[in-house]
């Protein structure tokens, strides 16, 4: 486990009122956002348990939307996300699950569609504290929470792929602090998700994008 | 060079005879290898954000998101202007300052987590109405948040400052307690003094609930908050009156921690139960979930 810094117990800095509930929120979506490469045109929003109960009262449909706009945790145009998203041509949707009961309780589904049409399916947990993770991409339970330098990797589950993006790394020096790998079935979409301790250069990313099964690779920092 | 908890903290400040807000810091460019300049920046950025909080609350008060606050801030302190506040001029601006903090985070706006949202207006309440009284630069304020954060880092990793974990007492209890140890820092105290009066100020908090009406940051998280800040300032002079804290500040934060696993769970968090669970709570969490 990490250290807790002086900024964990005195920060984050962020727009209220509720560091599990807003900042959480907005973190979920923001996250959610570096996953997907297209253009968003529109979001639609899923809310369960406590999410779903106080979802207004919170402001966590404006927090997912600054999310989705890429708005950091501080970022005073957070109260006015919707109009923001209405300028940039996002359309929005939420709905609130107030049945489903065996989730966390901080849970929220994104549905992201991008300007040809493509699509993603992501959820995350607030955790408290204004942290995060994602734990499931188009049905895929992953976990992803953007604390490391992380490279996020969409690919088919074929042979000798994890040896390649291991062997990019090697070579240019990168320590790996963790790394996961996910799949639908055997053959099928499989996600591999490095964490490093140091930065990782965008020409490594785009390297590993050049493997023909590596649909793509994402840097989240 | 670290230390994981209060006991160990004296020893370090001991030895090397610096303050906890110094030694905190020095932790932190241990543990993350930033240097001095840059650690003392992002707490002064903190500082002037809790500034900013008070003074949009006093100047522009704004009703809050749940509909349930908005405005207390300024009442009080147009009362503080007019006439002799029955508890005194710095303990009715502090609970005025929190309360206003309070405001601002729950109307949408820009606060920092000390040691979480719920309870971020207990150390501006503290520290401003402090400061203002004794004339402090705002130097001294930004070092005074090291030994809050000391003081918040040594509860977070022993016991909890989760309010759906361990109730209010881990939140607003916390938070009184940082400012507790910080004020007396400040007004002179050793640190030995400073972690008594942060060891008094979460033993006067044991056992407080965590029951927001409609699960909202706004009643009666609000008014706790002014609580907290009031238990900071006397808790801190108890300690600078030499007063002893027969209880070790690690053996309080274990007791927290105790205490908080046997609070039920309706009474932590999840609006079930408390000042929620009342006719008039009920009543109310009804109407704001019917706008949606």
């Amino acid at each position: 486990m990490k250290e807790i810094s002086a900024f964990d117990v005195i920060g984050p800095v962020m727009i209220g009122p509720s560091s599990s509930h807003t900042a959480g929120a907005l973190r979920i979506a923001l996250l959610a956002r570096k996953m997907f490469k297209p253009e968003i045109v529109r979001a639609r929003f899923v809310l369960y348990g406590s999410f779903a109960e106080t979802c207004s009262g919170h402001g966590i449909d404006k927090a997912l939307t600054a999310g989705i706009l890429g708005f950091e945790a501080d970022d005073q145009r957070i109260p006015e996300s919707f109009s923001y998203a209405r300028e940039a041509g996002v359309g929005l949707e939420f709905s609130l699950d107030r049945e489903t009961k065996d989730l966390h309780p901080n849970t929220a589904d994104i549905y992201l569609t991008g300007r040809h049409g493509e699509k993603v399916l992501v959820r995350g947990v607030s955790l408290g504290g204004g942290r995060a993770e994602i734990r499931g991409i188009d049905g895929v339970e992953i976990k992803l929470s953007g604390d490391y330098y992380t490279i996020f990797i969409e690919h088919r589950d074929a042979p000798g792929i994890a040896a390649f993006i291991t062997a990019k790394l090697s070579e240019n020096h990168i320590n790996i602090a963790f790394m996961r790998l996910y799949r639908e079935g055997k053959g099928e979409s499989a996600y591999t998700i490095i964490e490093a301790d140091e930065e990782i250069p965008e020409a490594v990313v785009s390297d590993i994008e050049e493997h023909e099964h590596i649909t793509s690779a994402i840097l989240i920092r | 060079m670290n230390f994981c908890f209060g006991k160990e903290l004296l020893r370090i400040c001991e030895n090397e005879k610096i303050p906890i807000s110094e030694a905190m810091l020095r932790r932190e460019i241990h543990i993350t290898g930033t240097d001095r300049g840059a650690a003392r920046k992002i707490m002064e950025r903190s500082y002037q954000v809790m500034k900013g909080a008070v003074k949009k609350a006093a100047e522009n008060p704004r009703p809050s998101m749940g509909g349930l606050i908005g405005g207390e801030a300024a009442k009080m302190l147009a009362r503080g202007q007019k006439t002799r506040p029955v508890c005194g001029a710095v303990l009715s601006r502090a609970a005025a300052y929190a309360l206003g903090v309070m405001e601002v985070n729950a109307s949408m706006g820009l606060i920092v987590a000390a040691p979480t949202a719920g309870s971020s207006g207990v150390i501006p309440g503290a520290f401003l109405a402090v400061q203002e009284e004794f004339g402090f630069s705002d130097e001294k304020m930004t070092d005074a948040l090291f030994n809050t954060a000391a003081v918040g880092y040594l509860i977070t990793r022993n016991a909890t400052v989760s309010g759906a974990q361990s109730g209010c007492q881990a939140e607003v209890g916390a938070a009184s307690a940082m400012a507790a140890s910080a004020l007396a820092e400040i007004m002179g105290a050793s640190p030995d003094a400073c972690l008594a009066a942060a060891s008094s100020a979460l033993s006067n908090m044991l056992g407080l609930v965590c029951d927001p009406i409609a699960g909202l940051v706004e009643v009666p998280c609000q008014k706790r908050n002014a609580l907290g800040a009031a238990n900071a300032l006397v808790c801190a002079e108890m300690a600078l009156s030499g007063i002893p804290e027969l209880i070790p500040f690690d053996e309080m934060v274990d007791t927290l921690y105790h205490v908080g696993q046997r609070i039920p769970i309706e009474l932590r968090e999840t609006a079930l139960g408390g000042v929620a669970a009342s006719p008039t709570g009920q009543r109310l969490c009804s109407e704001i979930r019917s706008r949606g």
